[in-house]
């Protein structure tokens, strides 16, 4: 093994291969150079939303563009914070955020478990089912589902967005945690009953705890998901009051788009805890997305 | 054994012969419990997909503005989609976009997949930097490259000026607009890549040694052991890749609505204004519908192709 591929954290030997049939001093310096040259294009606009988001008023406009703000003005962050009631959509935000976290983690287990442990009539019919909708585009059943809401007097409450999570959640956080039980010795069922643990006990009390990784990678997908989503709120709130970060950044943006640095500073304040829960659980939002793509094997 | 164990297997005896006392066999009671398990999500895609799909597919033949009571309208909305000019248009820039975005956002996710995948050092940083932008809030995303394009000040016209381009009108620009949206689409290639890596550290050693002893060189390598083999991955990226971009919405909406004219006018944004604009509830569940029914055919036409070029392990040709 090369010295470098010792580095590098241990994974499939594919990389290790890849890294000997690059292993003039020539290829990995173009390599570098090609990298250098993609993450400079990705994070370039990153760089221009920081920078400008700390420039002095008047500066913000100036072109060509001035990369350093001189003086950097944190003040723009508060102002922005301050102009439209940042606190209160920060606050549904956490609300919709976390308890459909709780409902997606349980529901969703709860039914993995159902498809990869317990055997019942039908189960790999179903279970196609399951698949096929995760593919379902949201804008086929968004008219319908308001129409459902509307009914139920649910239209500006954050139940639409809390209680389909109590129902299972998005089918790919069922697929993964069912993939994960799979992985799972069928031997911890077995003595479970033999200790005298009904069905819903060994899931609970043996099964649930040992799928942490997969639980901590839908938690993340969950996260990210009601944290960004803008689609749902957009139509099924419409008092401020009721507003998430998604619509209160737009509320910000169509209220103060003169104010470049302060606009800004409010998409960098909305991206921050995702670079954040990023750097946090780097290694989950990976497996997560290894695991989704392992349906196209 | 231990004491626990020897206790175990003693519960077990008093619990077979309970259960034979039961009415209910083993097997029986497993299926209901499964059935219990899975009931959260059954009641779910009743109520939040099949349901829906359903009274969908009612609403199509209903006239409906929301505030008065929906009446049966027969086909007059079929009608309304046959002669509305506004479909086609919706229609081709959705395709045309979709054309231009997957493929480059496929090959440039690949690209940089590659380049990861020779694990030089810090490849854990070109990592995280390349990946962070696809989970940057679309909302704040949108706002951000409105500002980027901008044909007076914006980041995208300096970077122009670095390689003596003039400065371009971006999305006031009908030909640019399309484009435009689809080099945002191209610079959030983090998920589509992370997968790619994960398919490419899957493809085994002994190909690529067999490969080499029979002289083969890098591109010979790419073209001959890494593409067939990480074919099923393109395939599941293909896929969910034209799924996502027929339903761009959010950054059309907040960046264009639409246009200059209707030159980025999307099926989504569409059916969103015939829906929650115009309050053309039953013409814009057939609007929803057609959005189903082409991802349908495009999906099952890719699995349909995909049997020429998708090799699998395991399956003899």
């Amino acid at each position: 093994m090369s010295e470098s591929a010792a580095l590098v954290e241990p994974s499939g030997s594919g990389r290790q291969l890849a890294s000997q049939s690059v292993r003039s001093r020539a290829g990995r310096l173009t390599v570098h150079v090609l990298l250098l040259l993609v993450v400079a294009a990705t994070s370039l606009p990153l760089l221009y939303m920081v920078s400008t988001s700390l420039k002095p008023e008047g500066t913000e406009y100036d072109f060509p563009i001035r990369w350093i703000p001189d003086p950097p003005v944190w003040e723009n962050y508060l102002k922005a914070f301050r102009a439209v009631p940042t606190l209160t959509f920060l606050r549904n935000t956490l609300v919709i955020t976390v308890l459909s976290l709780v409902g997606d983690l349980l529901s969703a287990s709860l039914v993995a478990y159902g498809f990869a442990r317990l055997r019942f009539p039908g189960r790999e019919a179903l279970f196609t089912v399951l698949l096929a909708t995760i593919m379902l585009p949201f804008f086929v059943v968004m008219i319908p589902l308001f129409v459902l809401y509307r009914s139920l007097g649910w239209v500006n409450t954050f139940y639409p967005f809390i209680v389909p999570s109590f129902f299972g959640g998005h089918p790919l956080y069922i697929f993964l945690l069912r993939q994960f039980y799979l992985t799972l010795p069928r031997e911890l069922d077995d003595a479970a009953r033999i200790d005298g643990a009904g069905f819903f006990r060994t899931w609970w009390s043996v099964l649930l705890p040992l799928t942490g990784p997969a639980l901590a990678t839908v938690a993340i997908m969950s996260l990210i998901f009601n944290w960004n989503n803008f689609t749902g709120p957009l139509i099924l709130l419409n008092s401020r009051d009721r507003f998430t970060l998604a619509l209160g950044i737009r509320l910000f943006s169509d209220q103060y788009r003169m104010l470049l640095n302060q606009t800004m500073a409010y998409t960098t304040m909305m991206t921050l805890p995702i670079v954040a829960v990023f750097f946090l659980f780097q290694k989950y939002f990976v497996r997560g997305i290894n695991m989704t793509g392992l349906t196209g094997r | 054994m231990s004491p626990k164990g020897i206790g175990a297997l003693g519960l077990t005896a008093l619990f077979q012969r309970h259960g034979q006392r039961h009415r209910l066999s083993l097997l029986q009671q497993e299926a209901i419990a499964g059935y219990i398990a899975i009931l959260p999500w059954l009641l779910g895609l009743v109520f939040f997909a099949l349901g829906p799909i359903l009274a969908s597919f009612i609403l199509m033949f209903t006239h409906w503005e929301v505030l008065t009571p929906p009446r049966f309208s027969g086909l007059e909305n079929l009608q309304r989609l046959a002669a509305d000019p506004m479909v086609p248009i919706a229609l081709f820039n959705t395709l045309f976009y979709t054309v231009l975005a997957v493929p480059f956002h496929l090959a440039a996710a690949l690209f940089v997949a590659l380049l990861l995948n020779v694990g030089v050092k810090g490849t854990n940083i070109y990592r995280v930097l390349a990946y962070l932008p696809s989970q940057m809030p679309v909302v704040a995303s949108s706002i951000l490259w409105f500002f980027i394009f901008s044909p007076t000040y914006g980041l995208a016209n300096q970077v122009l000026s670095w390689v003596g381009i003039p400065p371009q009108k971006w999305l006031w620009d009908v030909f640019l607009v399309k484009p435009s949206l689809v080099l945002m689409a191209v610079w959030a290639l983090g998920n589509s890549m992370i997968i790619f890596l994960a398919g490419l550290q899957g493809v085994p050693e002994v190909l690529y040694e067999a490969a080499k002893i029979d002289g083969a060189n890098v591109w010979r390598l790419f073209r001959h052991v890494t593409l067939p083999m990480l074919s099923p991955t393109i395939l599941f990226n293909l896929i969910v890749g034209v799924i996502g971009s027929f339903q761009i919405f959010t950054n059309v909406f907040l960046m264009t609505d639409g246009g200059p004219g209707t030159a980025s006018l999307m099926l989504v944004l569409y059916i969103y204004r015939n829906a929650f604009v115009y309050f053309r509830m039953g013409y814009a569940s057939v609007l929803a519908w057609l959005l189903l029914i082409i991802v349908l055919i495009l999906t099952v036409l890719q699995f349909r192709l995909s049997r020429l070029w998708v090799f699998y392990e395991g399956e003899v040709k």
